[in-house]
């Protein structure tokens, strides 16, 4: 069905799965009790969760396949951002012309320093795209600021022409971004007991637009320009001495790969109109990267779980405050309390960059696949269990690629 | 590639489902299993009530934030009725009771601004969309300022200005659900400018270092404006990076340019480094065209002059309020802060107090929690007993005109809390600007938002 392999189908059909049900999934505890903080169902983390997602995919195409590190592609990202507000401030609110514009612009922008950045590889190739980003971040913070906003951001405004829709609600105030009429803050509540889950239209949206771009990217994976990518990475020396271009590839890996971080941009600003320039800071280029790897490079899925575990922790982890693990422990002795609290505290909070290093170290050195490798051991040791009689080890033996 | 067969019954079926999982949230959303919406955004139950404060906790202004939450808890203590009462006892309403906001406990969130818009537009959506909060109040930048006075605007709730200096956030920016009550770069340059005459005379040769984003520009604008207007030259203008750290090569041909005026448009650790740097070059120690050199610090704060140490002596600069201020708002303000916290408040703890309050006073006048109604008790609102005498929210922008104090670096401090003294205390009509001033053109407040 569609194209795709019976295992390819069944993890698309569990992607499927999570994006719809996520809010049900991510609200697992009941308001009342002190475990709410861990609740990640509210419409802007569900958002980030699936744009990121997307975002990370893409980079999986250009890193999983060619190998091609770039720490770069949060310049993309900002590029798709500024295009999608500059559409929502000359034509119209709705956001489908800011998504194609942000990804046609973020091409573009790929297609330039793709060409000049692939003449090299292996390091050289990823201290130019560096050197890229932060020339783009540094023109958006200040240089381009009629343009970018600056360090304030670019935001919409009463006085923007919008000459394809309104340029102000009835109400006098900036219109919402919408798709045809349906706002993207727009929320439906269901509350059973004493749970209440929040179906936002923006995170459908761009649930519907990331499994579109997963959907690709299998096809893409299982193609046999995804083959060449590939041979790109095994050997590109010996790619060339059989008679093939190994750059027109490459380039083209980079391409789409920096489209996709501008659909991630476009979507950012469609479900919260406003482009800041750190968004294209080295830093956020360094996130895309870890994401892939945290997840297990080169695999289908796993880009999306990396994106997942460090969205939710910046989100939560960052929320932790003193208060909070004191309520926690507030049962315990005074003693034991303080010294549970005072072990804890270095990691959540502003310190949430500390747990996610320990997470990242733990994960590349007992697990350099990625998340994707533990779930495939523990799969593995399930089976061998069930099927010791038939030797059934090659099979999960097997690369995690 | 596997081949399309699009035959007319998929087609009609994909649309079918297609036009159902579009019309699916309008369903949701008719309000059949919604609750608690009682025409805006996160109206509270009968019990309590949650403020957001959105303060940066890491990063360059995490000084100023850590001093901003420490005056948000006071805030919400007193307006629960706990401890002394600080300002309530001298604020010219008193329909605040020590109840909490209408009957309702104050509770509070908090979230990391990271003084990066992005960074503090998601924690302000979270605070939103998660926990429930009415109003946002905080934060040490106008850049961030701006970015959640706008998402503010957007979701339908009332966003109180923390520390911000630009005078977008009330100019070119301004939201109608916005409000400030710190003063701005125009304010500066009006107070700045007679005493830098009387100081300096009218002829002088000017030479700026600016920090690079919003604010630097605005602080430069407004502050040429006002020299050029005495009569002052300006000799050249260099914008510097944002947390360069290392400013000796922008000082090094500060000394030959032929200025003898140095303005340092920095703000934070950057002033820091900055002046102190400028301190160590000998440039306070040089004669230029047969005067004084001179450096001028527009905005100062208690914080930045601790981080300068010895270097502040005798430079001047304007803030929006100073612990030392004799009234009574600011003894029983720095009285209930230093019993509590053991030091005296900065300015910009002492802009989230009052915002605080102000909040909860407009609440309980306008006798609800609809942004609108808060918008209309606030708008030309007239108050006194805040510390800084007589102040005004101004209708056409939202923001607080009051007293300007221009402050001095003590030569010989006693302690160190006791860094800056007050050389003028710059009265309302002289800081008041038109409302069509040209700085602050372009700019639309819109009408309030009460969201969902």
């Amino acid at each position: 069905m569609l194209g795709l392999k019976k295992a390819d189908l069944r993890l698309f059909l569990i992607v499927v799965g999570l994006v719809v049900f996520a809010p049900f999934l991510l609200n697992p505890f009941p308001e009342s009790v002190g475990m709410a903080q861990f609740n990640a169902g509210y419409p802007d983390l569900m958002q980030k969760l699936v744009i990121f997602g997307i975002f990370a995919v893409g980079y999986n195409i250009l890193f999983g396949l060619t190998g091609y590190l770039s720490f770069g592609h949060a310049a993309f990202l900002g590029v798709g951002s500024y295009s999608g507000v500059w559409m929502m401030k000359l034509l119209t609110m709705n956001v489908i012309p800011a998504l194609i514009v942000s990804v046609i612009a973020a091409g573009l922008f790929s297609l330039l320093i793709g060409y000049v950045s692939l003449r090299r590889t292996g390091i050289y190739f990823s201290i130019l795209t560096l050197a890229f980003a932060q020339m783009c971040y540094s023109l958006a913070y200040s240089v381009l600021t009629p343009i970018t906003g600056g360090e304030t951001g670019l935001t919409l405004s009463l006085s923007d022409p919008r000459i394809l829709g309104a340029a102000q609600a009835a109400d006098g105030n900036i219109p919402a971004a919408h798709i045809f009429g349906l706002g993207m803050g727009e929320s439906a509540e269901l509350v059973l007991g004493d749970w209440s889950f929040t179906f936002n239209v923006g995170y459908y949206l761009s649930g519907i637009v990331m499994l579109v771009a997963f959907y690709l990217a299998i096809r893409l994976f299982r193609s046999p320009f995804g083959l060449m990518l590939r041979a790109i990475k095994s050997n590109q020396t010996r790619m060339s001495y059989t008679g093939l271009n190994p750059r027109p590839y490459a380039l083209a890996a980079f391409v789409i790969s920096g489209m996709y971080a501008g659909l991630a941009g476009g979507l950012m600003v469609a479900m919260d109109p406003l482009a800041g320039a750190e968004r294209m800071l080295w830093t956020a280029s360094g996130e895309v990267v870890l994401m892939t790897i945290l997840g297990g490079a080169g695999t289908l899925i796993g880009p999306i779980l990396g994106a997942g575990v460090i969205v939710y922790l910046e989100s939560i982890i960052s929320t932790i405050n003193s208060s909070v693990l004191h309520g926690w422990f507030n049962a315990l002795p005074d003693w034991l309390e303080n010294t549970l609290v005072n072990i804890m505290y270095p990691f959540v909070g502003s310190g949430w960059h500390l747990t996610l290093g320990l997470v990242f170290m733990l994960v590349v050195i007992f697990l350099p696949g990625g998340i994707v490798e533990g779930g495939k051991r523990i799969a593995g040791v399930f089976k061998r269990n069930r099927a010791e009689p038939s030797g059934d080890i090659k099979k999960s033996a097997e690369p995690g690629e | 590639m596997s081949k399309g067969n699009f035959t007319r019954r998929s087609m009609l079926m994909a649309s079918a489902t297609t036009g159902a999982a579009l019309a699916m949230p309008t369903i949701f959303s008719s309000a059949v299993w919604a609750d608690g919406h009682t025409g805006f955004t996160n109206a509270p139950g009968d019990s309590s009530v949650t403020l957001g404060f959105n303060v940066p906790q890491t990063g360059a202004y995490a000084d100023e934030g850590a001093d901003e939450l420490r005056a948000f808890r006071l805030a919400v203590a007193h307006l629960n009725g706990e401890g002394d009462g600080g300002m309530l006892n001298t604020f010219s309403s008193t329909v605040l009771d020590g109840t909490g906001i209408m009957g309702r406990r104050v509770e509070y969130v908090t979230g990391d601004t990271q003084t990066a818009s992005d960074a503090a537009r998601s924690s302000a959506r979270s605070m939103i969309e998660r926990d429930g909060a009415i109003m946002i109040s905080g934060g040490s930048s106008s850049g961030v300022a701006v970015a959640v006075q706008s998402l503010c605007q957007d979701a339908g709730v009332i966003f109180m200005a923390g520390l911000t200096h630009a005078n977008d956030t009330t100019g070119k920016d301004m939201r109608a659900n916005g409000f400030r009550h710190f003063f701005n770069t125009e304010m500066t340059g009006r107070a700045l400018a007679p005493i830098l005459e009387g100081l300096y005379g009218t002829d002088r040769k000017v030479y700026h270092l600016t920090a690079d984003y919003n604010w630097g520009w605005s602080q430069e604008r407004s502050i040429r404006a006002y020299t050029e207007g005495l009569g002052w030259e300006t000799i050249n203008s260099v914008l510097t990076p944002v947390g360069a750290g290392d400013f000796s090569s922008y000082l090094t041909p500060v000394a030959n340019s032929g200025a003898d005026v140095l303005i340092l448009n920095h703000y934070g650790g950057d002033m820091v480094n900055s002046l102190t740097q400028a301190v160590q070059f000998g440039l306070r120690d040089m004669q230029a065209n047969g005067k004084n050199f001179e450096i001028v610090v527009p905005l100062f704060s208690r914080l930045m002059a601790r981080g300068a140490g010895s270097a502040i002596a005798n430079i001047h600069g304007s803030t929006n309020w100073h612990w030392s201020l004799q009234d009574a708002g600011s003894q029983a303000f720095v009285r209930s802060f230093g019993t509590e916290y053991g030091f005296p408040p900065s300015q910009a703890a002492h802009t989230c107090y009052v915002q605080t309050l102000l909040y909860a006073d407009a609440v309980t006048r306008g006798g609800s929690f609809n942004p609108c109604a808060v918008v209309e008790a606030l708008e030309g609102f007239e108050f006194d007993g805040m510390g800084n005498g007589p102040t005004l929210y101004r209708a056409d922008d939202h923001q607080c005109f009051k007293d300007v104090l221009v402050v001095r670096g003590k030569e010989n401090p006693e302690n160190e809390y006791d860094l800056l003294e007050i050389v003028e205390v710059t009265p309302r009509a002289d800081v008041t600007y038109p409302v069509d001033h040209p700085d602050f053109a372009e700019g639309q407040l819109g009408t309030c938002n009460p969201g969902a």
